[in-house]
């Protein structure tokens, strides 16, 4: 346990409410016994992927949020939402307010395929999708055309599984998750039947888990299609694996290996879902008036190598599929935040060593930003516990000087009100959260999520009309950034 | 500090003390949980002690060997998962039961030794599903909050295991390992 030092508290900033900033905040919150840490988050409401990206059929899932509102109560913890760092207050703006600042903004943006079509109506990013299902303010106004009876995701992670079982799940477990009211009443208009994942390597690669996946082969009204002949000549490779891609493998061949279940006559065709092996795609082929996506034409690869490092070489031989909705799936991706911090635009995270961003002492990152997209919430918790660990022995060993006054929130404050900002706090929040969860209990969900930010701050109290427009304004300018 | 954990960890224990029966059931009928337990069902009246109470009932004395080493000794009543009782207990393991023991993760991961791990009742494939994706997985290791403590686990060891950052702080302080 680390003592607490006679000098003034050592004051934290951690930007990021998702599980990378709590798991942080919490892990020196635990063992410093002085510390005060305020975590800063750009939306009204906290929590990040936790809310916006856990599927609304995974509950569970996010019990995590528990936690973090335990850490949020904490005397030394405060949370201020409704601040965008990089522009409503710089981060060298925070480094002058706090001891140490940590960066937790995990990924906003996602990889693109970077082929010719992506840009069609009907092709989305697997990133906006999830979110409009879920609510994140951005992609409220997605309106993805569900009319279609093929949908193609390209990618093998847990994402495009989400998707595909999103897309395909009966109404009726839909209907008491916290999935939006508006994507429900799409979903019930969905003309989706089919739904096939393309990944460019072979069943050895796929970076889903299992359980997502006996999910998916468990799904109601649904039948997996998946052709045996994609897995010959692995058993030898499969003897070999380490048991969670061994299972993983095994799952697959023995559900390609089954025979479908016979069909009463006058049944309802089952919805489908299939995975498809060594297919790169070239080109998302355009409708014959071109106003829309009708196909994905795709490369057949061979692979190079073996196991996780197996490259996806091209043999020159081509593919169409027919689709009307193709959702690229193939990553999350941060964005620099300010200039004042280093960024790996090639990587897409922020350099650092242990969580210590490189050449600016006093700043850290964790989670997404620090090690890339990819990982359950167990492997941000750890990232996380790393991170705070190098803070809390920088501040042991001297490397953090925490003697000098840090004013904390109470510069940061002024430098917020001279820009018309004004933060949400966390027992805003919970003004929120009731008014979501009394929305909910009527359909019988647990939340009826609101989607429009100025509402997130009506719920709150004291919100202001200036405040409404101007953050009106700033889901604009969100939009805009990213050029879409 | 203590009371600052105790402080985090109040909430949660609430709410397992209002499932506890029902897990008590589960774990008297079956060794393991088929489904998860819903640890967000409140409304229960708990006719049992309150956590962190002696009792006669706590009759189990179980030892947990933490990442850095230290021996986190207590006792736990029969039947109670072994993460009920890191809970109850509020023992110092960071980051313990994140998914409050729906087999969601496995933050919950404990290592046994032979004789115990052959002893315990058989796994489920949805814990071997989220125990695939724990670190450090060895031959013994089980998901706690799907291991129910039995009077003939008196006096048992179990680790929890060390996870990428705890390596780290091992080299950087120096630490000789007390395992």
């Amino acid at each position: 346990r680390w003592l607490s030092s006679p000098a003034p508290a050592p004051r934290v900033c951690v930007v990021g409410s998702g599980p990378a900033g709590f798991y942080t905040a919490q892990h020196i919150l635990k063992h410093h016994g002085g510390a005060l840490v305020d975590i800063y988050e750009k939306l009204p409401v906290p929590f990040g992927l936790v809310r916006f990206g856990v599927a609304p059929d995974h509950p569970e899932v996010k019990n995590v949020i528990n936690t973090f509102t335990q850490t949020a109560h904490s005397e030394r913890c405060a949370y201020y939402g409704n601040v965008t760092v990089g522009r409503d207050v710089t981060v060298p703006e925070l480094q002058r307010a706090y001891h140490a600042v940590v960066l937790s903004y995990g990924a906003e943006d996602n990889r693109v395929l970077g082929i010719p079509g992506e840009n069609l109506p009907g092709v989305y990013s697997a990133r906006a999708f999830v979110g409009w299902y879920n609510g994140l303010p951005e992609n409220r106004d997605l309106k993805p055309d569900l009319s279609c009876d093929t949908a193609l995701i390209l990618g093998h992670g847990n994402v495009a599984l989400d998707i595909a079982r999103i897309l395909l799940s009966p109404l009726q477990l839909l209907r008491k998750t916290d999935i939006t009211d508006s994507s429900l009443a799409a979903l019930a208009c969905s003309k989706v039947k089919r739904v096939w994942l393309v990944g460019r390597r072979g069943p050895l690669q796929v970076a889903f888990t299992i359980k997502e996946l006996r999910e998916m082969i468990n799904l109601p009204g649904a039948r997996a299609v998946l052709d045996p002949a994609d897995f010959t000549g692995l058993e030898s490779a499969v003897k070999d694996a380490p048991r969670p891609r061994k299972r993983l493998t095994e799952l697959m061949m023995k559900t390609a290996l089954e025979k479908p279940v016979e069909m009463q006559a006058g049944a309802a065709a089952p919805r489908e879902w299939g995975l498809k092996f060594q297919r790169s795609p070239l080109e998302v082929l355009p409708s014959a008036d071109g106003s829309r996506a009708r196909g994905v034409r795709l490369a057949l690869t061979r692979l190079e190598g073996s196991g996780d490092s197996a490259k996806a070489v091209p043999t020159g031989d081509e593919e169409e599929l027919e689709c009307g909705l193709v959702l690229s799936s193939i990553g999350y991706r941060s964005l620099p935040l300010d200039p004042a911090v280093p960024f790996d635009s090639q990587r897409g995270v922020i350099p650092n060593s242990s969580g210590r961003v490189e050449g600016v002492p006093g700043l850290y990152c964790s989670g997404w930003v620090k090690r890339g997209p990819t990982g359950v919430i167990i492997t941000t918790m750890n990232d996380s516990f790393d991170t705070a660990q190098s803070v809390l022995e920088d501040l042991q060993g001297g490397v953090l000087d925490a003697s000098p006054f840090r004013e904390g929130f109470g510069l940061v404050e002024s430098i917020l009100r001279s820009r018309g900002v004004r933060p949400v706090s966390f027992s805003d929040w919970q003004k929120i959260d009731a008014a979501e969860v009394a929305r909910g209990k009527a359909a019988g969900k647990p939340r009826e999520k609101i989607v429009d930010p100025a509402e997130m701050l009506a719920a709150a109290p004291a919100a202001s009309k200036a405040r409404q427009l101007w953050v009106l304004s700033t889901c604009e300018l969100y939009t805009s950034r990213k050029g879409h | 500090m203590a009371h600052g954990i105790l402080g985090l960890m109040r909430p949660l224990r609430s709410r397992l003390n209002a499932s506890k029966i029902r897990l008590v059931l589960l774990c008297g009928v079956t060794e393991q949980h088929h489904s998860p337990a819903k640890w967000s069902e409140r409304g229960f009246s708990s006719t049992q002690d309150g956590p962190g109470e002696s009792s006669s009932e706590d009759q189990v004395t179980v030892h947990f060997i933490n990442r850095d080493g230290e021996r986190l000794t207590t006792t736990a009543k029969e039947g109670q998962s072994l993460l009920e009782v890191v809970v109850n207990h509020n023992l110092a393991i960071d980051g313990f039961g994140a998914c409050e023991g729906t087999l969601a993760c496995s933050t919950c991961h404990l290592i046994f030794d032979k004789d115990t791990f052959q002893k315990l009742g058989a796994i489920s494939d949805e814990e071997l599903d989220m125990l695939d994706l724990a670190y450090g997985l060895t031959d013994t290791s089980r998901l706690g909050c799907q291991v129910c403590v039995k009077k003939s686990m008196d006096g048992v060891t179990v680790r929890v295991p060390m996870d990428v950052s705890d390596i780290r702080k091992q080299l950087d302080v120096g630490k000789q390992s007390k395992q």
